[in-house]
C-alpha cells in the first residue's frame, strides 16, 4: 500500500509558554521549541504499521520552508520512506484551501492508496484533510482511531465519537483519513537516528512544477485570513497563590476543606 | 446579507443542546433576520427533531431520505449540496460530526470555511470577523472571512449562549432531494459503546485530575496517593489515555466522561476545550501548572505556578498529617 502522510512543524504548546509579539501580529518565535503536530506523529506511526504488515511505502510531505525539513527528517528517522518538501514564496498567506489545493496538485501527479493526516494543528482546527479529500472525491473519515486493511479495495475503521463510544465503518480506497492521538503509540526516535538519515535527499516541489498559480493558493486566493493575534480574556480568571509552595499547599488545604474537597 | 443556515444534530428525536448555540451565533451575524434550521434523517425521529426545534429559528428545512437515517457526513453533503442556495452561510457544531461534514461541504459549495469559531465580531459587507484560538488556547486570532460566495462556519461547543428570541415557531419546509440515491464512499456499520472501567468517575464528588504534566506513568502513584487521602478519584485528560497510563474510562472531555464534581483539582492539565467540554455542574477549580498561559488558569477558581510533581507529594503528605491530628 502506498500511503501518503501530510504532517506540520508546530510549535511545542506543551512546553512554551506562548507571548504575542509586540506588534501584535505573530507569537514571539525567537525561543520557541518546535516539533512535529503530535496528530500528525499518531498518522505517521500508524502509516508504518500498516506497511510493515502488508508492504509498500510511507511518503511524509509537508508545505512550509526550509526549516520544516527537520519534522520530515524526524518521521524518516522513525521509518518512512520518502521526504517531500512543497516549498514556494507563492505559497505564503494560503488558506487551509489554499493548503488542501497544494497537496491536491501533488497527489494528482503521484499515486497513492491512502492518504492520511492528523485531525488537528496545534494552530489550527481540522480543515486540510476534509478539504483535500473533497477535493479529490476520495471518502473521508474523522477522528479515525483504529484501521483494517480488509483487502486491496476497502479499510475497516473506526471513529472517536462522543463519551468514547466507536462509531465503525467501511470505507474505499483511495481515501483520505484524519488521525486521532491514542491510535497507537508512536516509537521514540532518537538523535542517532536522525543522523542516519541526515543524508537522504528530500524532493523538493515549487508551485510551477506543480501546476499552481496565486489564482488557486496564496493570500490573494485566500478566503480567509487572519488580522492579528492578541491574548484571551475569557471568564474571570483564577485567584493566583503566589506565596511559597508551603504557603500553597496550605492554602490548598484550608480550600479543600471549605469547599468539601476531603471526605 | 447572505441566508444563515444552521445544520441541526439530532438523535432519537431529540435535538442537540448545540441547536441553540447555532442560533445565537446566527444572531451576532445578523441581528434581523432569523436563521433557517436545517436537518435531515428520516421518519418518525426526524418528524419529531424538526417540531423539537428552539424558536429562534424562523423557518425548518425537513431532507428527509431514507438513506440519511444514521448520519454519514458524505451523504449529508451531497444532500446539503442539493438544496443550498448558492452564496449561504453554513453553521456547524465543531464536534464529531462537524469535524466530518464542514471541510468537504465548504469545498463542494465553493464557500470559505472558518472552523472552531468562539466569537463573532463583525460583518463588514462580505466581510466577517470572527474569533479562534490557537496555540492549545494560549492565544486567540481574529480572523477574516469572506463570505461573498458563501462561507462554512463551525462553532465551538458552549462558546455561544442561547438567546431567547420573540421569533414565531418555525415552518417546516419539505425540500426533497433532485437526486436519486445517495451513494457514499463510505457505509455505517455499527456503533461500540465505550468500555467501563474499574472506578466510575462520574459518582464522584472530588476529582484529583492529572494531564501530560505527570510525564511518567510511575508518577501517577502520586496522584492516587493524594486522591486516597482526600476520599477523591483520579481522573485525567487525554494525553494520560493516549500514553496508556490510565484507562480510557478515567478520561474527563468530549471524548470521554461527562463529570459534574464538586472539587476538581486539576494537576498538570492545560485546559483544552474538549477537556473542559466534560467538566459540567460548576465545579471549584483548583489547577496547579508549571506554564503560567496554560488556559486552564482562565476557567479555574484558583491557580499555582508549580511543578506538580513536587507539590502533589506535599499536599498529600498534609492532608494525611491533618487527618491524623483530627482523628486523635
Amino acid at each position: 500500500m502506498e500511503i501518503l502522510v501530510c504532517v506540520r512543524r508546530v510549535p511545542d504548546t506543551s512546553e512554551n509558554e506562548i507571548e504575542l509579539n509586540s506588534e501584535g501580529n505573530d507569537i514571539e518565535r525567537d525561543d520557541l521549541v518546535y516539533s512535529i503536530n503530535e496528530w500528525d506523529n499518531y498518522a505517521v506511526e500508524e502509516a508504518l504499521q500498516i506497511v510493515a504488515r502488508l508492504g509498500g511505502s510511507v511518503t511524509v510531505v509537508t508545505v512550509g520552508g526550509e526549516d520544516d525539513e527537520e519534522v520530515l527528517r524526524r518521521e524518516m528517522a522513525m521509518g518512512a520512506n520518502h521526504g517531500v518538501l512543497i516549498s514556494d514564496e507563492a505559497f505564503s498567506g494560503s488558506d487551509g484551501r489554499g493548503i488542501a489545493a497544494i497537496l491536491k496538485a501533488f497527489v494528482e501527479e503521484n499515486h497513492y492508496d491512502l492518504i492520511l493526516t492528523g485531525v488537528q494543528a496545534e494552530d489550527g482546527g481540522a480543515q486540510v484533510g476534509g478539504m483535500l479529500a473533497a477535493m479529490l472525491d476520495y471518502p473521508f473519515a474523522s477522528l479515525v482511531n483504529s484501521i483494517e486493511v480488509l483487502d486491496g479495495k476497502k479499510l475497516k475503521i473506526s471513529r472517536e465519537i462522543e463519551g468514547g463510544n466507536k462509531e465503525i465503518s467501511e470505507i474505499d480506497l483511495p481515501c483520505v483519513l484524519s488521525i486521532q492521538t491514542g491510535i497507537n503509540e508512536p516509537r521514540y526516535v532518537g538523535m542517532r537516528g536522525i543522523r542516519q538519515v541526515a543524508s537522504i535527499p528530500i524532493r523538493t516541489f515549487g508551485a510551477a512544477d506543480l501546476g499552481l498559480d496565486s489564482g488557486t493558493v496564496g493570500e490573494a486566493a485566500a478566503k480567509v485570513n487572519r488580522l492579528d493575534y492578541f491574548v484571551p480574556a475569557l471568564g474571570k480568571g483564577a485567584e493566583m497563590l503566589r506565596g511559597s509552595r508551603e504557603e500553597n499547599v496550605d492554602r490548598v488545604l484550608e480550600l479543600l476543606g471549605a469547599k468539601g474537597g476531603l471526605k | 446579507m447572505p441566508r444563515i443556515f444552521a445544520y441541526i444534530l439530532h438523535k432519537g428525536g431529540v435535538v442537540a443542546d448545540s441547536a441553540a448555540e447555532l442560533a445565537a451565533a446566527a444572531r451576532k451575524i445578523d441581528p434581523i433576520a432569523a436563521p433557517t434550521a436545517i436537518l435531515t434523517g428520516w421518519g418518525a425521529d426526524l418528524e419529531t427533531a424538526c417540531n423539537a426545534l428552539p424558536a429562534s429559528y424562523s423557518e425548518v428545512w425537513k431532507i428527509a431520505d431514507e438513506s440519511l437515517a444514521y448520519p454519514n457526513a458524505e451523504l449529508v453533503r451531497k444532500a446539503l449540496v442539493n438544496v443550498l442556495p448558492g452564496g449561504s452561510v453554513v453553521l456547524i457544531a465543531h464536534e464529531h460530526f462537524g469535524v466530518d461534514l464542514a471541510p468537504g461541504l465548504s469545498i463542494k459549495m465553493q464557500a470559505a470555511f472558518v472552523s472552531d469559531v468562539l466569537g463573532i465580531e463583525g460583518v463588514d459587507g462580505a466581510q466577517l470577523k470572527v474569533v479562534r484560538q490557537e496555540f492549545g488556547g494560549q492565544i486567540s486570532a481574529h480572523v477574516r472571512c469572506d463570505t461573498s460566495t458563501g462561507a462554512v462556519i463551525s462553532i465551538r461547543p458552549g462558546a455561544f449562549k442561547p438567546v431567547e428570541s420573540a421569533s414565531v415557531t418555525g415552518l417546516i419546509v419539505d425540500k426533497p432531494l433532485a437526486a436519486g440515491t445517495l451513494i457514499a464512499g463510505r457505509r455505517y456499520l455499527e456503533t461500540i459503546p465505550a468500555e467501563s472501567g474499574d472506578v466510575d468517575i462520574t459518582k464522584h464528588s472530588i476529582l484529583v485530575s492529572i494531564g501530560r504534566g505527570i510525564q511518567k506513568p510511575e508518577n501517577v502513584a502520586l496522584a492516587q496517593d493524594l486522591a486516597d487521602a482526600m476520599g477523591a478519584a483520579v481522573s485525567c485528560s487525554r494525553p494520560v489515555v493516549d500514553a496508556k497510563w490510565l484507562e480510557k474510562s478515567r478520561q474527563v472531555g468530549s471524548s470521554g466522561k461527562t463529570v459534574k464534581p464538586k472539587v476538581y483539582l486539576a494537576c498538570g492539565i492545560s485546559g483544552a476545550f474538549q477537556h473542559l467540554a466534560g467538566l459540567k455542574g460548576n465545579p471549584f477549580i483548583i489547577a496547579i501548572n508549571k506554564n503560567p498561559k496554560a488556559p486552564i488558569f482562565q476557567v479555574a477558581d484558583v491557580g499555582i505556578v508549580d511543578d506538580i510533581l513536587e507539590l502533589l507529594p506535599e499536599l498529600t503528605n498534609k492532608v494525611r498529617e491533618m487527618r491524623s491530628v483530627s482523628a486523635k
